[in-house]
């Protein structure tokens, strides 16, 4: 037997034991049951239209909010961690390495109940402020790497030629440095985006009103008080269909960004 | 009395942790005149140039232009800058902008142009390096000849006072070296103040007013094209254009 044969009859064998898996969970499975409790109809009918109204559109707002308030405080993280200024360096690494090794969890707990409790004040925005803030002060701390990462992307002969007209390091950051970086960043941002949007679902413990909750949330509560898993179902649905189009958006950027630069380096030797 | 030469570069000593790459060099350069600076690489040449605009910081030593010192703490880096063109070997264009405002970018938030006499300034100087109609391109549209050229027009539009060329077509395909130089004999004629590192001895030979030969750091000999390049005095000298001309 050649090495091609070979090859080959492992691969069948694979194909094969797939084949057999599919076809005996088909086989095996409680359709029925599995139609009753996962996609029953009418459950499904009686979500809607709540599931949208409240909790997708308070998830996209958690969402919106956290991803605001992360990418401002990201910016600054990145710029203070690429700073001349030693102390900046080491309060923005502080930071960074702080709220990227604790859970997201012990975060949010913290803003919606530590603070309060210190402070005698509560973030303003009510529960849907305080859930954008926690959520956002760990966002900030994952994209002010991905943002230092692009800043440190753009060449160094970019700030000299910016520098060299007479342009003060500030502009040459704003106009020449930042817009170049974020056009490379765009891909993991909004990866970061997609991550962030499912993370709201962590929002649950700051005890989100019937007009405050997100998705999960929502979806947990029915399946409560209908002692049915088809909310889970829908939930997963409204889920994906959100995210699924943010992800293929991110490969055509991430094909275009690549084609991008490839063409670039082609004509440079052309 | 004499003006004060436009560049004038005093015991300059440039270190990088332990390696010394400029080891002392005096230097002037007069109005008006086009110096070349050339020599074997990791001779210095490069960092002596971008010492000029401080992009590079002296290690000690200074270096006035127009009798200002730029190595000076307290000097206003980014204002003298703006009398100071700058080209560079790998273009550095600004790639997420147009040639129109590449050429215009700094001429509106560094010298605060208006909009309209930026835009002026910008296609006159696109007229003067011969791409008037690639005004409205993308930087990555453009050949290695044009970026060069836009990159001189950018340059040019701060109004400069002097040119400094860092090896302006090192990376440039040899049929497209022509027309940098093309535009850079027609600056010298037009009387620029130019300093030139570049390893094309026939521009040097031709347009240069005086030919600088570096070494290990330090300038070995200086004079008029037709002897340093022809006659060079020192062995050293004659070592390095043997090379380069047997190449």
């Amino acid at each position: 037997m050649t090495k091609r044969q070979k090859s080959h009859l492992i691969r069948m064998g694979q194909y094969l034991l797939i084949v057999v898996a599919a076809v005996s969970a088909v086989l095996f499975a409680d359709w029925d049951r599995i139609a009753r409790i996962f996609f029953n109809v009418e459950i499904m009918r009686d979500m809607l239209p709540e599931a949208i109204t409240v909790g997708v559109w308070n998830t996209v707002i958690y969402t919106l909010g956290a991803f605001t308030l992360g990418f401002v405080a990201a910016l600054f993280l990145a710029l203070m961690r690429l700073s001349p200024v030693a102390p900046y360096r080491w309060l923005a690494t502080v930071y960074i390495e702080f709220f990227r090794s604790i859970p997201a969890l012990i975060t949010i707990l913290v803003v919606a109940f530590g603070i309060p409790i210190a402070f005698g004040a509560r973030v303003p925005g009510g529960i849907l402020g305080t859930g954008s803030v926690g959520l956002g002060i760990v966002a900030a701390a994952y994209m002010a790497e991905t943002m230092r990462a692009g800043i440190e992307a753009v060449p160094l002969g970019q700030a000299e030629a910016a520098r060299s007209v007479g342009m003060t390091s500030g502009q040459a950051m704003a106009f020449i440095i930042l817009p170049q970086a974020f056009r490379i960043i765009i891909p993991p941002l909004t990866n970061e985006l997609v991550l962030l949007l499912k993370d709201t679902s962590l929002l649950f413990v700051i005890g989100t009103t019937p007009l405050t909750k997100e998705l999960t949330k929502f979806a947990r509560d029915f399946m409560a008080l209908t002692a049915n898993a088809t909310p889970l179902t829908v939930a997963a649905i409204l889920y994906l269909l959100i995210t699924l189009p943010l992800t293929f958006l991110v490969r055509r950027l991430e094909k275009t960004a690549g084609k991008g630069r490839r063409s670039v380096t082609d004509r440079a030797t052309a | 009395m004499k003006p004060p030469p436009i560049i004038e570069v005093r015991g300059l000593h440039k270190r990088f942790g332990s390696l010394e790459v400029l080891k002392g060099i005096d230097l002037r350069v007069e109005e008006g005149e086009v110096v070349c600076v050339i020599g074997p690489s990791g001779s210095g040449k490069s960092t002596l140039l971008r010492c000029v605009n401080r992009l590079e910081e002296a290690t000690s030593g200074s270096i006035l232009i127009e009798g200002e010192d730029i190595t000076d703490r307290d000097a206003d880096v980014d204002a003298l800058r703006t009398k100071i063109g700058m080209v560079f070997q790998h273009f550095n264009l600004f790639p997420h902008l147009s040639v129109h405002d590449n050429l215009t970018i700094a001429q509106r938030r560094v010298l605060k142009r208006s909009r309209s006499e930026a835009d002026r300034i910008a296609a006159e100087m696109l007229r003067r390096v011969g791409l008037s109609d690639k005004i409205d391109e993308y930087p990555e549209r453009l050949s290695g000849g044009q970026k060069q050229r836009v990159a001189i027009a950018r340059a040019l539009a701060m109004d400069p006072d002097m040119m400094l060329f860092d090896e302006p077509t090192s990376s440039l395909d040899p049929e497209l070296v022509g027309e940098v130089l093309d535009v850079m004999r027609k600056l010298a004629k037009e009387g620029m103040t130019m300093m030139v590192v570049t390893h094309e001895m026939g521009f040097a030979l031709e347009v240069a007013d005086r030919v600088v030969f570096m070494d290990d750091g330090v300038v070995i000999e200086q004079g008029p094209p037709a002897r340093v390049l022809k006659d060079p005095e020192t062995s050293r000298a004659r070592r390095f254009l043997r090379m380069v001309v047997e190449r």
